[in-house]
């Protein structure tokens, strides 16, 4: 590339998205659950972003909102920019499977009655199907007969590379991958993480979704650190390293330095749930740096050193 | 004292052999890991341990005597997958007093909150519910404690918190640990020995 990844524009800009569910309780009373109360990440073409978090800190749920498939009780709200324009719900159906794919968790969200290669050459949608599966098929070391078996006569492995190849066989300009490692093989992880690294390094933009961060900094150029629905800090991947302390948020050093070969330091407590945020920093309840404003104002997503972070102590 | 696995096979029904003559001995206050390939009976082995499964061939002994074929099982298996190891319809503190009661010191060490109490398994999440499932596992009649991936779907954080807790409890009560895992730093970290089943059976 002749300019610095700095220069280029942001192809998807999301920011302040919030995401809250109406439920019944009984009878007729509802309520309103808020899952994802302030998220900001932008990710630029040739750039991979790891978005790492525990479960619940709303991850999956900015993918589904990005495509525009959250359920009907879903009330979403906030900036999200793809290519420079409003990504608004008719462009959402437009793009989702042409210019933004998604790569889901499992193989069961391979269609089970339909042999592999032709669910690949479905997602190519100009040119020779057929030419382009058997290419990216070779390219992962699919063998040719893999294209006429039906998912459940994938290994874990194989299915890996076929949901990959749905994503590489199309010209999807922003690939999402949901978990796409979940409980495999060191060696398939890093198989699959490089197939996502290669489809970058060709310029297309690639949001990594993950828990695993040891695999999200192999990989990735920048992390994004969720905690409770929020953006706490995005910071470059250099910066996790030594005892953690280039980074800008105490959330993503305590994740640093949970790390079994980093010291397996826990933290006590447990993430706020989303029906009872407290009211002002989400993490004060278990920060180490807590004083009386962390408690009453929930801080900004504000830009330091290179980064960006959610936090009033950080310098 | 120690839970072996002797000359163990086993396979679903006519399918396939997934373990062959398979010996395996864990001393009490051992923690050994359990590596391998996908699909090579990581979990099958932990399953025939906790007398889940019967072995086709060979026997599972704790003190040279067969497992207990009723009440609390001295050998205790803690899953993936929480959500399939809890009962949908009993709402979470009937889940954890199962099989006794433990202690409010254990419940906090697990970060376990107690409004999730009453709370029904579908309305928490799946590190939550493992925590449920951790304290579960840890009664007084525990001596061995087989982690099948326990950690696997959990943040960084979190699989700290839950597993200092548990390193805490098996030394001080001596219980002997089978770790499955695929994140080779983790067994680096907590595991005496390692078994790599792929070359073991």
């Amino acid at each position: 590339m002749l300019m610095t990844k700095e220069a280029v524009r942001p192809l998807l800009e999301v920011s302040g998205l919030s995401v809250s569910f109406t439920q019944y309780t009984g009878g007729l009373r509802q309520k309103t659950i808020q899952a994802i109360v302030d998220l900001s990440v932008s990710v630029r073409p040739g750039e991979m972003l790891a978005i790492v978090g525990g479960s619940g800190s709303g991850k999956s749920l900015l993918a589904h909102a990005i495509l525009g498939i959250l359920p009907g009780n879903a009330c979403v709200d906030g900036r999200m920019i793809y290519a420079g324009e409003h990504l608004t719900p008719v462009r959402q159906a437009t793009l989702r499977g042409r210019e933004i794919a998604l790569i889901p968790q499992s193989v069961n969200f391979l269609d089970p009655l339909m042999r592999v290669g032709a669910q690949v050459r479905s997602s190519s949608l100009n040119g020779n199907g057929a030419a382009v599966q058997r290419e990216i098929f070779s390219r992962y070391h699919l063998a040719a007969g893999t294209e006429q078996l039906f998912p459940f006569q994938l290994s874990g492995g194989m299915a890996r590379r076929v949901l990959v190849a749905t994503a590489a066989a199309g010209n999807a300009r922003l690939i999402i991958a949901d978990e796409p490692t979940p409980g495999l093989h060191s060696a398939i992880v890093r198989e699959t993480l490089a197939h996502l690294r290669e489809l970058s390094t060709a310029g297309r933009a690639v949001m990594l979704i993950t828990h695993d961060i040891t695999a999200a900094l192999e990989t990735a150029d920048r992390i994004a650190v969720f905690y409770a629905g929020s953006t706490v800090e995005t910071a470059p991947v250099s910066d996790f390293c030594g005892e953690g302390e280039l980074l800008r948020h105490p959330y993503s050093k305590a994740l640093w330095r949970a790390l079994p070969q980093n010291g397996f330091r826990p933290l006590s407590g447990s993430q706020p749930s989303v029906d009872d945020l407290p009211q002002g920093c989400l993490f004060a309840p278990r920060c180490p740096f807590a004083s009386p404003d962390c408690a009453a104002v929930q801080p900004e997503l504000r830009p330091l050193r290179g980064g960006e972070t959610r936090c009033h102590h950080a310098a | 004292m120690p839970l072996e696995a002797i000359n163990v096979s086993f396979r679903y029904k006519s399918g396939p052999w997934i373990l062959r003559d398979l010996n395996l001995s864990i001393l009490p206050g051992e923690i050994v890991g359990l590596t391998g390939p996908s699909g090579c009976g990581k979990t099958t082995l932990a399953r025939l341990l906790a007398a889940f499964e019967r072995p086709e061939a060979g026997r599972i002994t704790l003190d040279g005597q067969p497992l207990p074929a009723s009440g609390y099982c001295p050998v205790q298996l803690i899953s993936q997958h929480p959500e399939q190891a809890v009962n949908p319809r009993w709402q979470m503190l009937d889940t954890l007093r199962e099989g006794y009661i433990p202690d409010e010191s254990l419940l906090l060490a697990l970060g376990i909150n107690n409004e999730w109490l009453k709370r029904w398994p579908n309305e928490l999440s799946a590190g939550e519910l493992q925590r449920f499932c951790v304290a579960r596992a840890l009664g007084p009649g525990t001596r061995y404690l087989l982690a099948d991936e326990m950690t696997t779907m959990l943040d960084a954080v979190t699989q700290a918190q839950i597993w200092q807790a548990v390193l805490r409890v098996a030394a001080e009560r001596r219980l002997g640990m089978l770790v499955t895992s695929h994140d080779e730093k983790l067994i680096q970290r907590i595991c005496h020995r390692m078994i790599d089943l792929a070359n073991a059976s």
